[in-house]
């Protein structure tokens, strides 16, 4: 019943429809639009180095002749895996932690919220650059769950302090009477009762993760060649987007597009979720 | 107050203890400063390189645990020991640290500046044009990352400089150093023009998200009301009730983005050729220094603390319910 007042509300908030109508549109073309374009993303075309975009290559061609069309797609694939699993992971583990923390209290809470503040302090984009290229040759997995070990801890603390009030509650105690375990209590009733505030923060997570990876990947810390993703494409276009301008401006027009295209509706679903809220 | 103030300058000083020894476990584990004298024609003999690397306490077959000692020891008194080539880790960053603070500095307190003033500003105006103008904007500037933002900067400079046919905005370096005086002054102005456009026009947007609604929360609270009824001005009731209430979700999100403009100065100095503590980030990782790496993670742990600490400062000297717990 909820669940269809709150995607009423959705769908009546205009930011979030065109967030999601905009979403739709660049998945389809992610996912779609390889299939239409006449070169795969692995395809040379040595008679076409840095040729600007014409009737057969849409979007030009990279100084080794790779059609940009399909390579810039294929980036976007990889950008929007990259971001969901990122958020997937991020908002799932900022739950069990703060819920845990905030469940049990004690010197559980001590403990894990010491982690969170030892992981704010330290800079993560050190640690992924340092780390990520030794992972060359592993799967791009590991960069995944990387950007997640540093996406979570404000989240968790959140999560934390809604926890302890919804500790108190009537049905919480009743669960507890009843003889449940405490990880089912806070898995049953604690975790779902967060859910608006989880999904807001999954949505934000996805174009934070989109950005994080782009960012890492402009400096070659990121996916590692030949891999592609939105982020190596316009590192590899800024050297010379003067020169050749649509090596840089569709993967970077398609980068802003998707951010923007997730935040709408990241905001438009607080706003729906979450009537009173204010940030 | 005092006292919570103090506890907490303990404790971040803990913390950024151990942040620092976690970035110098972390590199000296995983980075290979040998490969660079390895690879070297013609060949050096091993002993050689043992002996470099052993002096810039480098070597890897020290176990780490030793060369951590080491470190630390060093660190404690104030050096932060050597750089892969065997430079003074000190000197380099005495160098470089003004660079990225006077960037900062600029950076942090127009971003919180500008941006509360333009969300107060939005918010007074609700749906207005002018509120809806600064709504669409600030999305979108949020959408744009550092990088992306720096190098259309850049970009935009360049062909814009070419099209007057001299330079107008100066976009690679810090200063001119042919140049002295008053115009050396000018100079160094003119190339903070766009580092600094690029790293606070997303803390400007950010803040004024949240400015925004505060405001709007507070606007219509009684005690504006109030203020303006016993005869205050529109402006001051706004100024001097409504905006002093309404900083303070700002204030305590003050260090959360300042953490993230120490990112954004990596790519902005970077983009820009700024030889900072960021830029240098990059170039320690990519030759294997590991005494600098630890150097700059032990200054941004010391910033983001700094920065929350402030944060606490600000927040308590707004809300005078903090003062009194």
């Amino acid at each position: 019943m909820r669940s269809k007042v709150v995607l009423g509300r959705l769908l009546r908030n205009r930011q979030a429809r065109y967030g999601g109508i905009a979403l739709i549109l660049l998945i389809a073309l992610a996912y779609i639009g390889p299939y239409l374009g006449a070169y795969d993303w692995t395809d040379k075309d040595f008679l076409a180095f840095l040729s600007p975009p014409d009737a057969d290559h849409w979007w030009g061609t990279t100084s080794i002749g790779q059609d940009m069309y399909a390579v810039t797609l294929r980036g976007m694939q990889k950008s929007i895996v990259i971001g969901l699993l990122v958020a997937l992971f991020a908002t799932g583990l900022a739950a069990l932690v703060g819920a845990f923390a905030g469940y049990f209290g004690g010197w559980v809470d001590k403990v894990l919220m010491w982690g969170v503040d030892l992981l704010l302090v330290l800079p993560s984009f050190l640690i992924i650059a340092i780390i990520s290229p030794r992972l060359r040759g592993a799967s791009w997995l590991w960069f995944v769950v990387l950007l997640a070990a540093f996406a979570w801890m404000i989240t968790s603390r959140v999560v934390r302090s809604m926890t302890l009030s919804l500790r108190e509650r009537e049905y919480v105690q009743a669960a507890l009477y009843m003889g449940i375990p405490r990880w089912k209590i806070i898995l049953r009733h604690i975790v779902p009762n967060l859910s608006s505030l989880l999904i807001i923060d999954a949505t934000l997570n996805v174009s934070g993760a989109v950005i994080g990876e782009a960012a890492l990947s402009f400096f070659g810390f990121g996916i590692q060649p030949p891999d592609v993703s939105l982020g190596t494409l316009i590192a590899e276009g800024a050297r010379n987007a003067t020169g050749y301008p649509w090596l840089f401006a569709f993967p970077a027009g398609l980068l802003v597009l998707l951010v923007l295209a997730i935040n709408l509706i990241g905001d438009g679903l607080r706003d729906a979720l979450d009537p009173g809220s204010n940030t | 107050m005092g006292k919570f103030l103090l506890r907490r300058l303990a404790t971040n000083v803990i913390l950024i203890a151990l942040a620092a020894s976690l970035a110098y476990m972390l590199a000296a584990t995983t980075m290979n400063p040998r490969g660079a004298y390895e690879g070297r024609q013609p060949p050096v003999a091993e002993e050689v390189i043992d002996a470099t690397l052993d002096a810039y306490n480098l070597n890897d077959k020290t176990p780490v645990f030793e060369r951590y000692l080491t470190w630390a020891g060093g660190v404690v008194t104030g050096d932060f020991g050597k750089t892969w080539n065997g430079g003074s880790v000190n000197e380099e960053m005495g160098r470089r640290i003004m660079v990225s603070l006077r960037l900062l500095l600029i950076g942090t307190l127009l971003g919180f500046a500008l941006g509360v003033a333009v969300g107060a500003y939005s918010a007074v105006r609700q749906y207005r044009f002018s509120d809806r103008a600064i709504g669409v904007s600030s999305f979108v500037v949020m959408a744009v990352p550092v990088f992306l933002l720096a190098t259309l900067l850049a970009i935009a400079t360049y062909n814009l400089n070419r099209g007057l046919g001299f330079t107008l905005i100066e976009y690679t370096g810090e200063y001119n150093p042919r140049l002295s005086g008053w115009d050396q002054f000018l100079n160094r102005l003119n190339h903070l023009i766009l580092p600094t456009i690029s790293l606070t026009l997303g803390s400007i947007a950010f803040y004024s998200r949240i400015q925004r609604n505060m405001m709007l929360d507070v606007l219509n609270q009684d005690f504006v009301r109030t203020a303006m009824a016993k005869g205050l001005r529109r402006r001051t009731a706004l100024f001097k009730h409504a905006l002093r209430t309404a900083l303070i979700p700002s204030a305590t999100y003050f260090a959360f983005a300042f953490g993230t403009m120490l990112t954004g100065a990596i790519f902005t100095e970077k983009i820009f050729s700024w030889h900072g503590m960021g830029a240098w980030l990059v170039d320690a990782i990519n030759q294997n220094d590991v005494n600098s790496v630890a150097a700059v993670s032990l200054f941004t742990a010391v910033c983001v603390l700094f920065a929350a600490f402030l944060s606490d400062l600000l927040v308590a000297s707004l809300d005078p319910r903090v003062r009194v717990s």
